[in-house]
């Protein structure tokens, strides 16, 4: 006789003790952003706007090697190599589809040479389709991005115009076989 | 035909006005306190504290399609939406809200108030039917069985306070309530009437009519653009009527709280009405927040197992002790 109206009493009582809890969030401090007013902290490995970076020499680290637009999953990246006369691979024009890209990031995991690189930056918002897409001087900046020390031809065994084989950081000269008689 | 008594063209200008302005005014109040409670802004952007919000979204629903499907019963699919608009703004007839302030005093106000809320069921039951929907009709059934039987013990909860009072009169039950308010010796029965409102105006957590995460939107489905505007409204004036009810019934209408103040005053009465009524208007937005939706035979069996014998029971003892007190 007793038991159900105890259940009932506890029931009731939980109720209550949600509302109370609920009603102590009036004076709990909100999560909200108010976001054009106050910008939220962007975390640096944010993945946002696509950039090509420079080497520390402030040359171009792309090297036109093709793997950012084959890791492409949604094929936003078009580029062209070609070559200047020190020997340098370097892309004709790089140009990235940014109504397609997803900001996967998986650009700047194949990229070899640290050239390609995600940043914070999200508001790239267009009012023509077309404006979205963005060639080689959109996206070239001038600085180092997030790897600031890194050259990849002062440490790769290619020989370009001034730093011939075997002159890289970290690299023995080259072996002769023909004098490695017994 | 301008003087402030009851029934004047000015009062009755008024008090429509003010309950249209207020419900519509009650969608802005519900947002930014649901926002609060779930440690969010709310909408802040329109106007100073986002009080414009209504007006936006007032010309975003006229700006919608009116659109009738196909396979509905065009004729009862279109007369359904208004019926709840026009069934509980007549119920406002009856409430007073101050001295002199107030569209008529029948002498079966509450009765004409409890009829009002069942006509309302029909708009929401013929609303679901008309649309010709599987969700539509799941809706309406649930409706029409929910709001029938939390009729039942909202009726008899209140038979508490016109015992008590002796008048079906709502103003002439305000006015008896100058030595104390029928709040403490008519606890149970506001419990119960609270419940049995927000089980009325179907809102949460007793929503099961428009279940959104079972039966989409139940039996506003197929509803749109203005028609769908009229059930919103007329689900905010739901609310702003049985909180009006609760504050007169049980709170003591526009009597002042603890006789600070006076009673005759025009002014002051609207105020404390309007006080006593936005918090439980407040109180409607909390259980929202709060608490979660019951299932549908949990619904039905709180109602008949356990609020309709304690409305009973309340009913029972309130005519004992008036009984023992002498006449």
């Amino acid at each position: 006789m007793l038991k159900p109206v105890i259940e009932q009493v506890k029931v009731l009582w939980s109720q209550v003790r949600t509302l109370g809890m609920v009603l102590a969030h009036t004076f709990s401090k909100k999560d909200t952003v108010e976001y054009p007013d106050t910008q939220p902290y962007m975390f640096p490995r944010w993945r946002g706007r696509i950039v090509l970076t420079r080497d520390p020499d402030g040359e171009e680290r792309c090297v036109a090697c093709n793997l950012c637009a084959v890791a492409c999953p949604v094929d936003c990246i078009a580029l062209q190599k070609t070559e200047d006369e020190e020997g340098r691979w370097y892309p004709e024009f790089f140009r990235i589809n940014f109504s397609r890209c997803i900001m996967c990031g998986y650009c700047e995991e194949a990229c070899p040479t640290h050239a390609i690189q995600l940043t914070p930056d999200f508001e790239m918002a267009e009012y023509e389709r077309q404006n979205m897409v963005w060639e080689k001087e959109h996206l070239l900046i001038n600085g180092t991005g997030k790897y600031h020390d890194y050259n990849y031809y002062r440490v790769a065994g290619k020989s370009i115009g001034g730093k011939d084989k075997g002159e890289a950081q970290h690299e023995q000269p080259p072996v002769d076989r023909r004098s490695l008689l017994p | 035909m301008f003087e402030i008594e009851v029934g004047s063209a000015l009062v009755m200008g008024m008090v429509l006005g003010g309950v249209i302005l207020i419900s519509a005014w009650l969608i802005w109040l519900e947002r930014r306190l649901l926002g609060i409670w779930q440690d969010r802004l709310g909408p802040n952007r329109v106007g100073p504290l986002g009080l414009g919000q209504v007006i936006a979204d007032m010309f975003k629903i006229f700006t919608k399609e009116d659109w009738v499907p196909p396979f509905a019963d065009k004729l009862v699919f279109m007369v359904a939406p208004p019926i709840i608009m026009t069934s509980i703004l007549l119920s406002f007839a009856v409430v007073p809200i101050a001295p002199n302030i107030g569209i008529i005093d029948l002498n079966i106000g509450l009765l004409w108030v409890l009829a009002m809320a069942s006509l309302a069921a029909y708009s929401v039951m013929l609303g679901g039917l008309a649309s010709n929907n599987k969700y539509a009709l799941l809706g309406s059934l649930r409706a029409a069985a929910q709001m029938v039987s939390y009729e039942v013990f909202m009726g008899i909860s209140l038979l508490g306070v016109v015992m008590l009072s002796g008048t079906f009169n709502l103003r002439e039950i305000v006015e008896s309530q100058q030595d104390g308010w029928y709040i403490l010796p008519q606890f149970v029965a506001f419990i119960v009437f609270a419940i049995a409102s927000v089980a009325e105006s179907h809102r949460l957590p007793f929503d099961l009519p428009e279940a959104e995460q079972e039966i989409v939107a139940g039996f506003h489905t197929e509803y749109a653009g203005m028609k769908f505007g009229m059930f919103f409204v007329g689900e905010y004036i739901g609310v702003l009527l049985a909180s009006a009810l609760m504050s007169v019934l049980f709170f003591g209408g526009w009597l002042p709280p603890f006789g600070i103040g006076p009673e005759d005053s025009v002014v002051a009465g609207v105020f404390w009405m309007l006080l006593k009524t936005m918090v439980f208007v407040c109180f409607f937005v909390l259980m929202r927040a709060a608490i979660p939706r019951p299932r549908y035979d949990q619904l039905m069996s709180y109602g008949w197992l356990v609020l309709l014998p304690l409305s009973l029971l309340n009913l029972l003892i309130t005519g004992a002790v008036i009984l023992s007190r002498g006449v």
